[in-house]
């Protein structure tokens, strides 16, 4: 369905220093027993932010006061394993708009991108001062502007530029989503049924 | 001259109903298959939208993640299972979507029954909100995982919206070693290239030692595909294919099936075709496996010890040990000989009569060790029965296993079936994360033979050392 558009966003970033990051992490199977997409963001991260007993984990980023905002900053290989969406609804109830790594995984990259969370790939090097530069200081702010591609660390002014695909770029900044333009072009699918 | 292409390449693009300059085709699904799990909403949203299911009778539906392996036959449990399972019907039931329920005859995971169903057939595309799907690529299918807004999409208009992946070919030449399964294959392949080496890529798995396999030994590599990070893995069909799909419920019959054989056999990657990346590998290098850490990747010889950090860069050596410190092990320490509290064979990857007849014939005659639970889930009902005509339930039953119904079960515990926190389990199932089968569980994947040995030891177990006691295998 429909999202919020997606155009500049300035914020501070939450450091997430794992590699690996997979989607049974980010919302573990028990909590997939939904039929509606709702509260997902409670049980975000549900293992590594709560323990047995549903008492916050105090080592755990989230949980950590210090740290807040819309970009989730992480490891390499975020969000392997299941093509579970709810591991992004989760992210985006909670509140993150972006996730930044030096490397995502597939289904999950497709995911973000089908529901409004803007996956930045950066080079290995990038994300390491991002997560030196927000470690020194939390307020530290990122700014992700869809239109130039470009992400920028305005503590040292490093900028890099990062890929989307024209078409994928311009549903982010609508708030489009794949099901209406597929929609619209249903009399070529019954044409290509037909030649098929 | 025509253009050389591959397999991969030959079946996307017969199925691009039209390209996007800079962005992705409009690719065409042959057939979608659902479940429980990441279909409500996508329902929901599409009577959100006003829009109805335009090819009802190319999708199909099963119950699988989250229902109970005891008791189906009776009201299910668990409020929020039971509300998933009631939606699937009503949803089936209201777009005449073909569904298989609970206790029917060909209810099961659905990677299992697609094939024993026939509905998996080469050269198609398929999809499944469930990154498992690329199993049906053994049949020389491009199938793969979706979510559930690409869910919405087929239901609503048969198409998604994808870029064609990069292609990598592996080729796997020469013998397998007695006790060495394709299970054992693909956590090799997995353990060399790593759990995100395979990211953007479709793989197609090559050379004797795959030709060789039959189809459910394909199923099983072609399955863990995406525990390399790649979209799916796909194996040219064959005579092996052929044979297993003949007369099956869905496959063409008589003349049609002349025809589509016809077809099938002109499946195939044509001499000289390019692919952007290739991996060798040798049979006789294959060895039993066994995962020790909390990736797929983390993947050695059960002879082999725990690899040291030796190398490793700061941020690597980080999540390295923070993930052998989940799974309380040390670098540097033998596999071998830790002590194990569950086995666990069934899933996707291998709960099909291939792998329960494998564990059957190696444990016949013996007892499971006194600490181990021994859990067995095969993957559908019709593998349910066959075990329990060729009477290797019996077989199983007397060594100490528990049998339970059709199901994913403890591969993902989203029902009752949890490994205990921090208890070990050595599964058959793909996906060893942390928590993966229950809270604080720690999980370590093995081919069916292997876990077989390990229920007979109590502890972790190289198969091949149980062979002088287990004669009739292999």
């Amino acid at each position: 369905m429909a999202y919020d558009k997606f155009n500049v966003l300035t914020s501070t970033v939450v450091p997430l220093a794992e590699e690996n990051v997979d989607t049974d992490q980010i919302i573990p199977a028990r909590f997939l027993k939904a039929t509606e997409r709702k509260g997902f963001g409670d049980n975000l991260f549900r293992d590594w932010r709560y323990d047995s007993e549903g008492k916050p984990k105090k080592d755990f980023v989230l949980n950590d006061p210090t740290y807040s905002g819309k970009i989730l900053l992480s490891g390499k290989n975020f969000g392997s394993g299941s093509s579970r969406e709810h591991a992004v609804w989760a992210l985006y109830d909670y509140g993150f708009r972006c996730v930044v790594s030096s490397f995502f995984a597939d289904i999950f990259k497709n995911n973000c991108l089908n529901i409004g969370v803007l996956p930045v790939t950066v080079t290995p090097a990038f994300a390491d001062e991002m997560f030196q530069e927000v470690e020194k200081d939390p307020k530290t702010e990122v700014k992700v502007d869809i239109d130039a591609q470009t992400i920028t660390l305005l503590s040292t002014g490093r900028s890099e530029s990062f890929d989307i695909n024209v078409y994928k770029k311009e549903n982010m900044k609508n708030g489009f989503d794949d099901i209406d333009y597929l929609l619209n072009i249903k009399e070529d699918i019954v044409k290509f049924t037909e030649k098929a | 001259m025509m253009e050389k292409k591959t397999l991969f390449d030959k079946i996307w693009d017969a199925h691009v109903v039209k390209s996007i300059p800079n962005g992705p085709d409009v690719f065409f699904i042959d057939k979608h298959f659902i479940h429980e799990v990441t279909s409500p909403v996508a329902f929901l949203n599409l009577e959100k939208r006003g829009t109805g299911v335009m090819f009802p009778e190319r999708t199909i539906a099963t119950p699988d993640h989250n229902v109970p392996t005891i008791d189906q036959e009776k009201t299910i449990k668990d409020e929020l299972s039971r509300m998933q399972v009631e939606k699937l019907r009503q949803n089936c039931k209201k777009h005449g979507i073909e569904l298989h329920d609970l206790g029917t005859d060909h209810h099961g995971i659905v990677h299992v029954i697609g094939p024993e169903l026939g509905v998996t057939q080469p050269g198609m595309t398929i999809v499944c909100g469930d990154s498992h799907t690329s199993t049906h690529g053994a049949f020389g299918t491009i199938a793969f995982g979706i979510g559930t807004s690409e869910v919405e999409m087929v239901l609503a208009t048969q198409c998604i919206m994808q870029s064609k992946a990069k292609k990598m070919r592996i080729t796997v030449d020469g013998e397998l070693g007695k006790g060495v399964t394709s299970k054992d294959i693909i956590l090799y392949i997995i353990s060399k290239i790593s759990a995100s080496g395979g990211t953007g890529y479709f793989i197609e798995y090559a050379g004797s030692a795959i030709r060789n396999l039959s189809m459910e030994a394909r199923m099983t590599i072609c399955n863990m595909s995406i525990e390399m990070g790649a979209r799916g893995g796909l194996i040219a069909p064959d005579e092996t294919t052929f044979e297993y799909l003949k007369g099956k419920r869905y496959t063409p019959k008589g003349e049609e099936w002349e025809k589509a054989l016809a077809y099938w056999k002109s499946l195939k990657t044509d001499d000289g075709a390019q692919f952007d990346l290739e991996y060798h590998y040798d049979a006789e290098d294959i060895e039993p496996m066994i995962t020790y850490g909390t990736n797929p990747g983390m993947g050695i010889k059960v002879k082999d010890p725990i690899p040291t950090t030796d190398g490793m860069d700061t941020s690597t050596k980080k999540s390295y040990l923070k993930s052998l410190q989940y799974m309380g092990f040390n670098p540097g320490e033998p596999m071998k000989g830790k002590k194990i509290d569950y086995v666990f064979v069934g899933s996707c990857t291998n709960g099909r009569i291939e792998d329960i007849r494998s564990v059957a014939q190696f444990v016949k005659g013996k007892k499971k060790a006194d600490n181990i639970t021994a859990w067995i889930v095969p993957g559908s009902r019709e593998v349910e029965k066959k075990a329990i005509e060729e009477g290797l339930v019996a077989i199983l039953e007397e060594a100490g296993f528990k049998l339970r119904q059709p199901g994913c079960s403890a591969c993902l515990a989203m029902n009752d079936d949890k490994i205990p926190s921090g208890k070990y389990a050595v599964s058959t199932s793909n996906r060893n994360f942390e928590g993966r089968q229950g809270p604080g569980s720690r999980t370590l994947l093995a081919s069916p033979l292997t876990v077989a040995a390990v229920a007979i030891r109590g502890e972790v177990t190289d198969p091949r050392e149980l062979f002088e006691e287990s004669p009739i295998l292999i």
